[in-house]
């Protein structure tokens, strides 16, 4: 009997200690990535300055959308206000986050669009088109007037932000390319070879030295992130052509910055996982205080970071990405 | 007879499609760009061959390789440790994963899918609460020598991938030329029968997943040679790969059939797929897509002759 009552008092307690303070919730691609690493970092330090308490969930690995589904339910059960999700599937979390919605609860996507776009509250992200077309403007100009054939170490089919990135590269490099909401890789001549990374370091120096065996003449290389770009540089290096290739990335994490440092990666565009995060749980905290949601999408900002600078293009030294970057400092 | 030709002729086949399609498939380079590129998979498919003709599985196989890879670069990076010493760890950390799956096994008499997808969980978390999920960089020059080319009639050919061959010639020699290799054998085929003419069953098998584990080590070894890292998620493309490339080899799923060497061959499909559909132009999903059909047909055709068998012996 004793117990039973103790029981009930627990139970009526729960929610009441819960509601002391407000919940946001926050659910990445994977909790192992150092980008996501960081940004659960920044998040938890924005909410415990804001006087809120932060609860992370996030999928298996890149591309599960069931993880993430699971995280978003327990978030709701956990009376989380707030949830800002970074989508491992543009479409399939949609369902999920509609009924998120209409019980009321703010969903803010971050890093990547939802699939269409307003079915999340607002959107805090990189512009991956625009990240695309910064390293594709610098690859032409870096390669000079030689004719260009380049190889795309992608991410793999179907993801939006690998296309965007890959086709931003193109129209920066002044090739045909689709626009920013087109969601399948663009081709063009000059693009002698496509392969996947999943944006994993082996995988990209698989894929690096089977286009060379492709085409051994490759002068460009764009990677998906800088992982994939490790990779492949290990793979021009071994058939000693790290010196004839432009090779630009994305990301901006501290090893991918200190590789533009060492020379392995030309250029790199470099975005902020922890303004993302301090953006999402401010507009979620505005949101708790006063019930006004944030709405449309907001550019995060990216910035193109190179030991060389070319004409015509804007870049930022390394020391300058090393400050800003994620992962190990 | 068709279970160890088939894989043979796949393989053949596939070479000759590729030729077909691209002047750069077979010539002596591209030959030895595949080798290297399954030489990880290859020696991780011995250690799952073992398992397998046990009529276990080993789902663990990858995560464990790499927090094999994450030991040793870690201890020699963070710690100063010499090269040799961190390998050694390294595959000592393999080792134990592959006694505990062993001892589950053979002690508790617990399945070994259920055991080593327990294990396989375990690793990966091991691997990146002990790396902090960070890549481990500038990895010094002695783990990395296999990872070194030298010159074969003009191409260069990887130390490393010479390393998954004789692993494979060792392999091949111990499980038929050996009583404890036939033992692996009786053990897979008729457990009971096995034990009653006096063979340890319990310390085969034990034996079995410490060896299967000291094959990830070592394929650990290749990974960070090859890369040059040590890499918190290396092994999830690896884990299933080596897998498959036993199953397309032609080793039986129920143990007690198969060939060590037909796992290279399994392995190597999977391998100049991807390469041959890259030099074609074509997206990796086809590589996949293949991969299924060919588990499928390699067990199909298994289940076949296994039938076929047994209508022979009532």
């Amino acid at each position: 009997m004793l117990l039973r009552v103790a029981l009930v008092f627990a139970l009526f307690m729960l929610p009441s200690l819960a509601s002391a303070q407000p919940v946001i919730g926050l659910i990445t691609k994977t909790s192992t990535n150092p980008f996501f690493v960081k940004m659960r970092e920044g998040a938890e330090a924005a909410a415990k300055s804001n006087g809120a308490r932060l609860i992370s969930g996030s999928g298996k690995n890149d591309g599960d959308n069931v993880g993430q589904v699971t995280a978003l339910e327990n978030m709701i059960a956990a009376g989380a206000k707030v949830i800002l999700i970074t989508p491992n599937d543009s479409k399939a979390i949609v369902p999920s986050i509609s009924k998120a919605r209409a019980k009321g609860i703010l969903v803010i996507a971050l890093d990547s669009p939802t699939d269409p776009v307003d079915a999340s509250d607002a959107l805090f992200a990189t512009d991956n088109y625009r990240a695309g077309t910064l390293i594709g403007r610098y690859a032409r100009a870096a390669l000079g007037t030689k004719p260009a054939r380049i190889a795309t170490i992608d991410l793999f089919p179907g993801h939006p932000v690998g296309a965007q990135r890959h086709n931003g590269f193109l129209k920066g490099f002044g090739l045909p390319a689709p626009e920013a909401a087109v969601n399948t890789l663009g081709t063009a001549a000059e693009v002698v070879c496509m392969a996947d990374s999943y944006g994993d370091q082996t995988r990209g120096q698989t894929a690096m030295e089977n286009c060379l065996q492709k085409n051994p003449d490759i002068n460009v290389v764009y990677t998906i992130n800088e992982p994939s770009a490790a990779g492949a540089y290990k793979a021009l290096k071994a058939k000693g052509k790290e010196k004839s290739v432009v090779l630009v990335s994305v990301d901006g994490g501290c090893q991918g910055v200190r590789d533009v440092g060492s020379g392995a990666i030309a250029a790199t565009a470099q975005q902020y996982p922890v303004k993302m995060a301090e953006l999402g749980v401010a507009a979620g905290m505005a949101f708790i205080k006063t019930g006004k949601k944030p709405s449309g999408y907001t550019d995060t900002g990216v910035n193109l970071i190179a030991a060389k600078s070319v004409s015509g293009v804007e870049t930022k030294d390394v020391s300058t990405g090393l400050q800003l970057c994620f992962g190990r400092k | 007879m068709l279970g160890t030709l088939g894989p043979l002729l796949a393989l053949i086949a596939a070479c000759l499609f590729f030729a077909s399609r691209s002047e750069r498939f077979l010539t002596a380079d591209n030959l030895s760009i595949v080798l290297q590129q399954v030489m990880v998979v290859g020696v991780i498919a011995i250690g799952q061959t073992l398992v397998i003709l046990t009529a276990g599985v080993d789902l663990s196989c990858g995560m464990v390789m790499a927090l094999g890879g994450i030991v040793m670069t870690k201890l020699a990076v963070d710690y100063q440790l010499p090269a040799a010493l961190a390998i050694a760890a390294g595959i000592g950390a393999t080792t134990l994963f592959g006694a505990i799956n062993g001892l589950l096994v053979t002690r508790l008499r617990l399945p070994p899918f259920i055991v080593t997808l327990g294990t396989l969980n375990i690793a990966f978390a091991v691997t990146q609460l002990y790396s902090n999920a960070q890549t481990i960089t500038d990895v010094p020059a002695g783990l990395t020598t296999l990872g070194n080319a030298f010159q074969l009639g003009g191409s260069s050919v990887v130390y490393g991938a010479l390393v998954m061959l004789a692993l494979y010639v060792v392999a091949a020699f111990a499980l038929s030329q050996t009583a404890a290799g036939r033992h692996v054998y009786a053990v897979g085929n008729n457990p009971e029968g096995a034990r009653l003419s006096g063979i340890a069953t319990q310390r085969v098998l034990l034996g079995v997943y410490m060896l299967a584990g000291v094959c990830y080590g070592l394929a650990a070894l290749l990974s960070v040679a090859r890369t040059g890292v040590g890499d918190p998620n290396a092994g999830q493309a690896e884990n299933l790969e080596a897998i498959t490339a036993v199953v397309v080899g032609g080793t039986s799923l129920f143990g007690g059939r198969g060939f060590v060497l037909s796992s290279l061959v399994g392995a190597l499909i999977v391998g100049v797929f991807r390469n041959g559909l890259t030099l074609m132009g074509v997206s990796s999903v086809y590589q996949m897509l293949v991969t299924g059909v060919l588990v499928i047909l390699a067990v199909a055709t298994d289940q076949f002759s296994r039938r076929v068998a047994q209508r022979g012996e009532s």
